[in-house]
């Protein structure tokens, strides 16, 4: 085992722990950053990759890299998106999660 | 050998830490900065991954702008508590969300265990198009020129994410100021940095940007740290954003997307394929458009950052 299969690990245990937090977690917020250690386990899984696919004489794949760079911007752009749609959901609801209220659930029983 | 063991590992398990943290934190609050902390880590991850480039990129976006944004979010949406309580799923849901998670997890941690040593990938196509349009910075050609297309939708993706913000604002608001208003600092730190940072911050940012050629840096980089500082400028009150009706909002915000596209039409034209560089302009096209798109991606960044308008110009 050498150093990028430890960070390729890493990143396995970082999409598990983010796929468990989106799911098990109720706030709309909480849900928003499970997502990006989601998404940052997947970056770090490619970037285990760039070491694999790296020519003689370079020390990582280029290709993955800017990958990952597009990736990580339009992952930002997602979260500001995300983050401003709680935010107005909050303003007009006052609601921090997306579950339905208790008053709507007891009327579907 | 050894000294390299002990730094991966005490990185990856300062990570997995700050991962924990982000889910576990008693408050929002307390779990955003676990998230900066966790992106600052995972530069370093980057780092030791020889990836310098996506290091910078994750270090200003991931957990700079992507931070500054959620603690903003954490303060205003505070309250909820007990609808937070009431909606967390029970002990089965939990339960059956673990096993998905760790199957998964383990999943790709034998799939990472199985990869072959060394495989041969697209670089040595990519470092010839790097030679042609006289990019040193390998990561830089695959971004302007073997990848240029998805550098132009991202760019384009970052034009519609401050659209699809803006949108978020009430009507009453269109055409407004976007973002909350901030006190005008006269003392303290914040004032202080707020009037000195910025003219080195830009300069940094420029630079950034333009070694971004031959160097780690780019375009992505560097228009973060031109956002930040005018960000910075902002929360001191010394700045206020521009109404979102403003026309010259609006050109920065698609100069650089624009450039990409009509270079690309260009080198249609000239060379036979979209995004093609033509040989006889290549690199002052090439530099242009990098310059646009820093000040593009600075302003989206911005923008997002700021939020949908909030009140009536």
């Amino acid at each position: 085992m050498s150093g990028p299969v430890l960070y390729g690990l890493l990143g396995a245990a970082l999409v598990a722990l983010g796929l468990f937090g989106l799911v098990v977690q109720a706030a709309v917020l909480r849900k928003i950053l499970a997502f990006n250690l989601l998404g940052g386990g997947v970056f770090l899984l490619f970037g285990v990759v760039a070491r694999r696919t790296a020519p003689a004489g370079l020390a990582a794949d280029p290709v993955p890299q800017a990958m990952v760079i597009t990736g990580i911007v339009v992952a930002f752009a997602a979260t500001a998106l995300a983050v401003a749609m709680a935010l107005r959901m909050y303003q007009i609801t006052a609601a921090v999660t997306v579950s339905p209220p208790p008053d709507a659930q007891a009327g579907d029983a | 050998m050894i000294l390299d063991w002990l730094l991966d590992g005490m990185v990856a398990l300062l990570i997995l830490a700050a991962a924990l943290w982000t889910l576990a934190a008693p408050t929002p609050f307390a779990a955003v900065i676990g998230f900066v902390g966790f992106g600052l880590l995972a530069s370093l991850a980057w780092v030791r991954l020889a990836a310098v480039d996506v290091a910078l990129t994750e270090a200003a976006v991931g957990a700079g702008a992507t931070g500054v944004i959620l603690l903003q979010s954490a303060v205003r949406l505070r309250r909820g508590a007990a609808e937070v309580a009431a909606a967390t799923p029970g002990r089965a849901t939990t339960l059956l969300a673990g096993l998905l998670a760790g199957g998964l997890g383990l999943g790709l941690a034998l799939a990472v265990l199985a990869l072959p040593a060394t495989v041969p990938g697209p670089a040595a196509e990519a470092a010839a198009r790097s030679a042609e349009v006289g990019l040193g910075n390998l990561v830089a050609a695959v971004l302007m020129a073997y990848r240029g297309l998805d550098t132009l939708l991202e760019s384009i993706v970052l034009v519609f994410a401050v659209l699809a913000v803006w949108a978020m604002g009430p009507d009453r608001h269109w055409g407004g100021i976007p973002g909350p208003r901030f006190a005008r600092q006269r003392d303290g730190p914040l004032a202080l940095l707020a009037r000195w940072l910025p003219p080195v911050g830009i300069v940094i940012g420029i630079h950034i940007a333009w070694v971004g050629a031959d160097a780690p840096g780019g375009k992505f980089q560097g228009g973060t740290v031109l956002a930040a500082m005018w960000v910075l400028a902002w929360g001191a009150g010394l700045v206020r954003p521009p109404s979102v009706a403003d026309r010259r909002v609006r050109l920065v915000l698609v100069a650089g997307p624009l450039g990409f596209l009509l270079a690309g039409l260009l080198g249609a034209v000239l060379d036979g394929s979209f995004l093609a560089w033509p040989a006889a302009l290549g690199k002052p096209l090439l530099l242009l458009v990098e310059a646009a798109m820093t000040l593009s991606v600075a302003a989206a960044l911005a923008l997002l950052v700021v939020g949908p308008p909030e009140r009536r110009a």
